[in-house]
């Protein structure tokens, strides 16, 4: 469990809790964080631990750490983004870091070497992290491999969303918390996701993240929005989405993502949320008093009805944007401390560097 | 170049149709003159192959490049080259120019656009390009959505005794899919299509061969449902012809893990059990032609992410050791190796080669079929290394190799 009282938020290489985790750069041997898939149970855990003190802090009127002075973050966003970035930009800007956001346009990275170029461009400028959206999957870690910094991925294509899943866990774990059902892990737990499975990267972090904390993932969509053979990775699917949320102890609405979609998928957004609209009846088939989840941005009226999205007790979907901050300090603090020189975190770190496949 | 004086290979072992056996070849006029127990006459050139395998050159059936050095290291003499060049292979003038480009010791086989920029529409003109050149008929590296079209052409080819080279994927379920819909795109987030897009597109082409009678050669064959197709319409004489390239008995999906942009292929690589699925085909017969698919591709085009980077492998080099593998694993003898590597793609292009027979020219490789050596990409011969079996260890090498009986060097 984690302690109540307040924690120091300077030295975050002081953490109380690293007893608990190996010792220093053991704690998490990676130089990037690419993908959930790549993390170990403890690994993630230990992310979340690290991101309290962050949490704390966020709450307090005086926001600033000198964590990261110095230190140049660039957030090389070639898809679009609002939240996001500006999460990231946020929080590398609360650890005292220098952040530089470069909003490159999809049209000019689809070009050949460009993105290799890009990459090679910004490890030249010596950022001491680099955090990378990109609208295919692969590309953050096509760069990784070409830059000596840590990276940070921020969603590549349908592929892997790894801090929005940590923050996710993270916001569960503080609302289980908050209704002292809280434990260390959600062993037990039932979540269903349901909306765009198929071109969702949040969807593939949030599984793998929940299962490896030990819950039971049911995944709900309309068959063609459900990728083929996703029951490997362990989930339970559904189509039926009163059968998935029967008993659910957490809902997590995802939205269409039209953007991503060739060819029509769903006749409109209202038959949509005829038959997969989370409305106040609907979580009444849910566990009594079950979470709701979104981690944005929202359709009102499509996946998720504004009188759900908006319930005080139940809806957490603010409280997700709020450890977002917290999560990304967390993971921004923990791949910057061999640049740092923080003690315990001198070794060489597994991953990045030249891969042995092009 | 014209072979100057009659050459006697001896003390090898011959890969004849009907098995090995001991023996050597004379050759005179770029023709073979003898095989079996040969003796050199008076002034006749004397090659040892000191008990290597005496064997035909290759005959690759679909290839994107004229790559000399990798094609003369794979053992090839001859390759059919794809009509999806720059500028398309869609004019006989064309044609005529790209027969000629590897001579004298390769010979190209150019495949005509079966439509005028391989957009699927207007057929090409078909009859100049044959008589220009051209070996066959390709659709290129795709499928010709309209059925309307593909009947047309097929009643053409067939008119013009011509085979007709197709790519089996329907278009529209394939969309904007790089990987076959199963576990590892799903992991890797990778767009998909279902595997039976190849068995929809075989159907139907195997419907309008019927009707037609034309040779329709399936390029690539890779899923157990299509392979069943092709199965049935060979025991219903159905003349259809199926091929594989290396790269669909060797892996699956698997090798796309951490986004190998050099496993990216057309089609897909496929499930495990597909892959089992293709050497079966391979054993029993379903499949005639193994290839390589020698498409080699730079950076530029390869060290992008996984969707975006182009696809295909530089195979050339390692389709005879790959395809070795085959007959160390028991699934084929030697003969039917090279009966699928150079007899029947030469007998689907109607050229006189592709086996050990007086009268046929003399494309000769000796092969040593238990020589082990490594696949690097920084030793590779071909234009771009662009392999997905890099590192792997190998068996078999060609050690000599003769083009209408001369010397390749």
């Amino acid at each position: 469990m984690r302690p109540s009282d307040p924690v120091l938020m300077t030295r975050s290489e002081s953490s109380p809790f690293s007893g608990r985790f190996p010792a220093g750069s053991l704690a998490f041997p990676h130089r990037d964080l690419l993908a959930i898939a790549q993390l170990e149970r403890h690994e993630i855990l230990y992310l979340l631990e690290e991101a309290e003190q962050w949490v704390e802090l966020n709450r307090q009127s005086a926001k600033r750490s000198d964590a990261l002075a110095g230190l140049t973050i660039i957030n090389a966003f070639f898809e679009n983004s609002t939240r996001t970035l500006l999460s990231f930009e946020i929080a590398g800007k609360r650890l005292g870091a220098d952040v530089v956001n470069m909003h490159a346009a999809q049209s000019s990275v689809k070009k050949g070497e460009t993105l290799i170029d890009t990459a090679i461009t910004l490890n030249a400028m010596r950022a001491d992290a680099i955090v990378i959206r990109h609208g295919s999957s692969g590309a953050v870690e096509l760069i990784a491999s070409k830059v000596d910094c840590p990276v940070l991925n921020a969603g590549d294509g349908s592929h892997e969303h790894p801090t929005q899943a940590l923050l996710d866990a993270l916001a569960l774990r503080h609302a289980l918390d908050s209704r002292g059902e809280g434990s260390e892990d959600f062993s037990g737990l039932t979540v269903t996701i349901c909306g765009d499975i198929m071109h969702s990267r949040v969807a593939r972090s949030n599984l793998l993240c929940l299962q490896a904390m030990g819950a039971t993932v049911r995944l709900c969509a309309p068959p063609a929005l459900m990728p083929a053979g996703i029951e490997a990775m362990g989930a339970e699917v559904f189509h039926d989405f009163e059968a998935a949320l029967n008993g659910s102890d957490v809902v997590m609405m995802l939205r269409l993502q039209n953007e991503r979609m060739s060819g029509q998928f769903v006749p409109s957004a209202a038959e949509y949320h005829y038959l997969y609209g989370l409305t106040k009846d609907r979580l009444e088939r849910a566990a009594p008093g079950a979470l709701v989840m979104h981690p944005g941005p929202m359709n009102r009226g499509v996946e998720i009805d504004s009188d759900v999205a908006d319930l005080l007790d139940r809806s957490i979907i603010t409280r997700q944007v709020e450890m977002g901050v917290a999560i990304r300090m967390a993971c921004l603090d923990v791949l910057t401390r061999r640049r740092r020189g923080v003690e315990g975190w001198q070794d060489e770190p597994r991953g990045g560097g030249r891969g042995r496949w092009a | 170049m014209k072979q100057p004086r009659p050459l006697v290979i001896t003390n090898g072992r011959l890969v004849l149709p009907t098995g090995v056996t001991d023996g050597g070849v004379r050759i005179v006029d770029g023709n073979i003159d003898a095989v079996g127990d040969v003796s050199a006459a008076d002034g006749d050139e004397q090659v040892d192959a000191k008990g290597r395998l005496i064997a035909p050159g290759l005959v690759d059936l679909g290839v994107f490049a004229v790559d000399k050095p990798a094609f003369h290291f794979g053992g090839i003499t001859r390759a059919a080259l794809m009509p999806d060049q720059s500028p398309t292979l869609d004019l006989p003038a064309r044609i005529n120019f790209i027969a000629k480009s590897g001579k004298p010791d390769l010979w190209v086989h150019p495949l005509a656009a079966a439509t005028r920029g391989l957009a699927g529409k207007e057929l090409a003109e078909i009859a100049l390009m044959r008589e220009a050149g051209a070996r066959g008929i390709a659709t290129g590296r795709q499928w010709i959505a309209d059925s309307g079209t593909m009947l047309r052409l097929l009643q053409y080819a067939a008119m013009l005794d011509l085979v007709v080279v197709t790519h089996a994927e329907d278009a529209a379920l394939v969309g904007d899919a790089v990987a076959t819909a199963g576990e590892m795109a799903t992991r890797l987030g990778l767009p998909s299509a279902p595997a039976e897009a190849e068995a929809l597109a075989v159907a139907r082409d195997i419907a309008l061969a019927e009707i037609t009678g034309a040779r329709v050669h399936f390029r690539q064959v890779t899923t157990a449902a299509a392979l069943a197709l092709v199965r049935a319409a060979k025991k219903r004489s159905v003349p259809v012809t199926a091929g594989v390239t290396p790269a669909h008995f060797m892996l699956s999906d698997l090798a796309t893990g951490n986004f190998r942009s050099f496993a990216k292929l057309s089609p897909p690589l496929r499930s495990e059990a597909d892959r089992h699925a293709v050497v079966e085909a391979i054993a029993d017969s379903t499949i005639d032609v193994i290839a390589s698919g020698h498409d080699p591709r730079g950076a530029e085009d390869k060290r992008l992410p996984f969707a975006d980077a182009a696809p295909g492998m530089a195979g050339a080099e390692s389709l005879l050791a790959m395809t070795l593998t085959l007959v160390r694993d028991g699934v084929i003898d030697m003969s039917r190796a090279f009966a699928m590597l150079a007899a029947k793609p030469a007998e689907l292009l109607g050229v006189n080669a592709g086996s050990l027979e007086a009268g046929r020219e003399a494309d000769i490789a000796l092969v040593d079929p238990e020589k082990p050596w490594i696949i690097k990409r920084e030793a590779m011969a071909a234009s771009a290394s662009n392999t997905p079996f890099d590192g792997q260890p190998a068996q078999g090498r060609v050690t000599a190799l003769y083009k209408g009986g001369v010397a390749v060097a």
